[in-house]
């Protein structure tokens, strides 16, 4: 039977037909469906961990006891489980273990364009690379019998265009391996130097095995022979575009991405009269044929920047005229905006007031980086909020850090928050900490996490107690507020930053999507109101300026009806 | 082979419009790729959704380019401008008459352009069409993407049984009627 299934859909349904019995994750676009998918088998355990390393973790452990397992991240997430996964190669695994990486060429939802092939190499993993979402779900069946083959843990790398199409897809049944035996081996699972020193040879051995095993997997790396002119190396979302590009081409598609193939490309190479590379991200298979002294080009014509597309390589690679430029440069942009009834909305207006040097987080909350909140001073990776303000008071002393800040939210606190604020704890911080706590995992899609008390089900389980946390670590005050409450809001702050010594603001307030809204829209007296513009100073976008005053848009507004507290004049009350 | 493009704002169930034509196509045999957008772009942003369909030529990208759209769905003025672009020569654009204003335009940083409607239709064939009042008045104005299926049906090859089919396949049973009713209406129109 066919379906159309989502690239993530079809990755979870690999790892369910390929008998996988644990998977530990962390939300992160473009990535965080799997799980979701995986969650709906009841046959998988499925978590959603504080953060990637520990997922890693997770999956070796159940791996090394003998149950094939998983991890999915997006592409910064594997930096984050780097310390586990670069020695997990090391180790080995017993039974199959995947470790799911998306990356997101052209950042559509990311801080950088970091290609997981790279980290692949470095830590000596194999990587696939599927194109479509039938490849996502035989690649992951495939992926689990290198894993055990060749006992490594392996990569199975996505991009945005494969993770989020929806292409169709043959569903097959359920196959569960009996879980192997565990057996304790302390040369191999110990990682003191003098068993990783015999441990690194075994590596080198069977990453040479494998890339020339390589050669000979037709059901990952084929060539696909036509036209003997112009020949394309190419793999991924790349061969797509390919496909419809340079229809004539002859191609060698690699589906295993690292090792490579090099008897198979030397061969395709010599087949025909130009030889070109085309990739997403950075040069990684023409630098390797390129060094293998085979003339090749790719990287000269497109770069490294952004996605590739059909136009793009008709364009550069067969001289095609440029596309005629996007005619609509004249009309206004329409980036994201915190949503009506946004808890973080009341928070970053404070910010602002008290113009604040805001360190801020990955998370929902960077958007009152945009105008007119402005709100942002830093943002750069999950935790990163607390570590750079300590770093801020530590450079600049502590009347710096009376104007500084860190915001950010109860699932980046889960993540990567604690230790820093541990750091702060430790080294004498006099600064502010303020944890957006919104109940939620909210940019990914409303995940829980570890501080709301419910697991990947929506099971009740044990809540993080996070007051408890920071005064067990040492913080000297711990306040809770409503972020709501303005005034509050205000008068806490002022008195934290001004504390000598560290203190943590819990902004609390439940995600405005997760909670029942009255949904009746605030309402406005025009003529009370004198065009002040006080309520415009939120960036509510159901709040609209007009010629005469503001009007509030029905089919927006949501009746939290924080706007009113900003209206001196009367002018917007919430309803009834 | 058809491209079609799906413009709005996020939230306004362009995710659900895509999804529809996925399996009706697929019901009838043809080859589909649907690239949808998640995550940060959700909030309030710009969303493109791409369909491409076909039972002749092999489909390979998932993404439909400048000039290759046979039809785009707009589900709002301003990304109806935005997606012009998209337009093949002879393609329509089938728009739902809707503003939704812009963080830059509510802030006064930029203004609203007053002749969206005007530069689609003299870029290209335009259906326009009031799809949030029509399906307010079959039950919910959240059906308005479905009012503007039925549009669209009269542009591809596929009975009416077969979209009802569809639809059926991807809706909750409980909004089941009204999505019938919404659809009926747009096919109408």
């Amino acid at each position: 039977m066919k379906q159309l299934m989502l690239g993530n859909e079809a990755i979870a349904r690999g790892a369910w037909e390929a008998g996988v019995r644990v998977s530990s994750a962390y939300p992160g676009t473009p990535s965080t469906e799997i799980n979701e998918n995986i969650a709906n088998y009841k046959e998988i355990y499925s978590e959603w961990a504080p953060n990637e390393k520990v997922a890693v973790e997770v999956a070796l452990g159940a791996a090394v006891s003998g149950a094939r397992s998983m991890a999915c991240m997006k592409h910064v997430g594997l930096n984050v489980a780097a310390d586990p996964f670069f020695t997990a190669t090391y180790t080995g695994i017993n039974a199959g273990m995947v470790v799911v990486v998306a990356d997101d060429p052209g950042m559509h939802s990311s801080q950088n364009e970091q290609d997981t092939r790279l980290l692949g190499r470095a830590s000596h993993a194999p990587v696939l690379d599927p194109s479509s979402s039938q490849e996502c779900k035989d690649f992951m069946k495939r992926a689990f019998e290198i894993s055990e083959e060749y006992d490594t843990p392996v990569i199975l790398r996505l991009t945005t265009r494969i993770a989020h199409a929806r292409t169709l897809v043959e569903l097959e049944d359920r196959v569960l391996p009996e879980l192997r035996e565990y057996k304790k081996d302390i040369k191999k699972y110990v990682s003191m130097p003098a068993n990783m020193i015999g441990r690194h040879k075994v590596v080198e051995a069977r990453e040479n095995r494998l890339a020339e095993d390589a050669n000979n997997m037709p059901e990952l790396n084929r060539i696909e022979w036509a036209d003997r002119k112009v020949g394309v190396v190419t793999s991924g979302a790349a061969y797509n575009y390919v496909k419809e590009a340079m229809p004539e081409a002859s191609v060698l598609k690699l589906g295993l991405a690292y090792p490579m193939p090099r008897k198979l490309i030397e061969e395709f190479a010599a087949g025909v009269e130009t030889l070109y590379v085309i990739e997403d991200m950075e040069p990684f298979y023409e630098d390797t044929i390129k060094a293998w002294g085979i003339p090749c080009s790719g990287k000269d014509k497109t770069g490294v920047q952004g996605e590739l597309f059909m136009h793009k390589i008709e364009e550069k690679f067969l001289g095609a005229e440029p596309a005629a430029p996007m005619n609509t440069q004249d009309i206004p942009n329409r980036p994201p905006v915190l949503c009506p009834g946004c808890p973080h909305r009341g928070l970053y207006y404070v910010l602002g007031k008290l113009k604040l040097t805001v360190c801020s987080d990955i998370g929902c909350y960077t958007l009152g980086a945009l105008p007119p909140l402005s709100g942002v001073d830093t943002c750069v990776c999950m935790g990163a909020s607390i570590g750079m303000a300590h770093g801020f008071e530590k450079a600049r002393g502590a009347e710096q850090a009376k104007r500084t800040v860190a915001v950010l939210g109860d699932s980046t606190f889960c993540h990567s928050g604690m230790t820093g604020l541990l750091n702060m704890a430790y080294n004498r911080s006099v600064g502010t900490v303020i944890i957006a706590d919104n109940s939620i995992t909210g940019m990914t899609g409303h995940q829980n996490n570890p501080a709301n008390g419910k697991d990947i089900h929506g099971d009740p389980t044990t809540a993080l107690d996070i007051v408890k946390l920071c005064e067990a670590m040492g913080v000297a005050s711990v306040r809770i507020v409503d972020p709501f409450d303005l005034k509050e809001t205000e008068k806490v702050l002022k008195e934290e930053v001004a504390r000598d010594g560290l203190s943590v603001v819990i902004s609390r307030r439940p995600c405005a999507l997760i909670i029942k809204q009255t949904n009746k829209p605030v309402v406005n007296d025009p003529d009370a109101c004198v065009g002040c513009g006080m309520c415009m100073k939120v960036g509510c976008p159901a709040i609209i300026k007009t010629e005469t005053g503001i009007r509030i848009d029905p089919t927006q507004c949501v009746g939290c009806g924080m706007c009113a507290q900003l209206c001196h004049f009367g002018a917007l009350k919430a309803a009834e | 082979m058809f491209n079609i493009v799906i413009v709005g704002v996020g939230g306004q169930g362009t995710l659900l419009a895509s999804k529809i034509l996925g399996v009706l196509a697929m019901n009838n045999g043809y080859d589909v790729r649907v690239s949808e957008v998640h995550g940060m772009s959700q909030r309030g942003g710009s969303v493109v959704t791409y369909v491409r369909i076909s039972n002749d030529k092999p489909l390979y990208s998932s993404i439909v380019e400048q000039g290759q759209a046979d039809v785009v769905l707009a589900f709002e003025n301003l990304e109806a401008v935005r997606a012009l672009p998209y337009m093949k020569e002879g393609g329509t654009m089938v728009i739902n008459t809707q503003e939704i204003l812009p963080m830059p335009v509510i802030t006064g940083a930029a203004k609203y352009p007053d002749n969206c409607l005007e530069r689609a239709r003299a870029a290209c064939k335009t259906v326009e069409i009031n799809a949030v009042e029509i399906a307010h008045e079959c039950g919910t104005y959240k059906a308005a993407n479905v009012v503007l299926m039925g549009v669209l049906a009269k542009s591809l090859p596929f009975s009416e049984e077969e979209w009802k089919k569809a639809i059926t396949a991807c809706v909750k049973p409980k909004f089941l009627d009204v999505n019938l009713m919404a659809f009926e209406r747009g096919f109408k129109y």
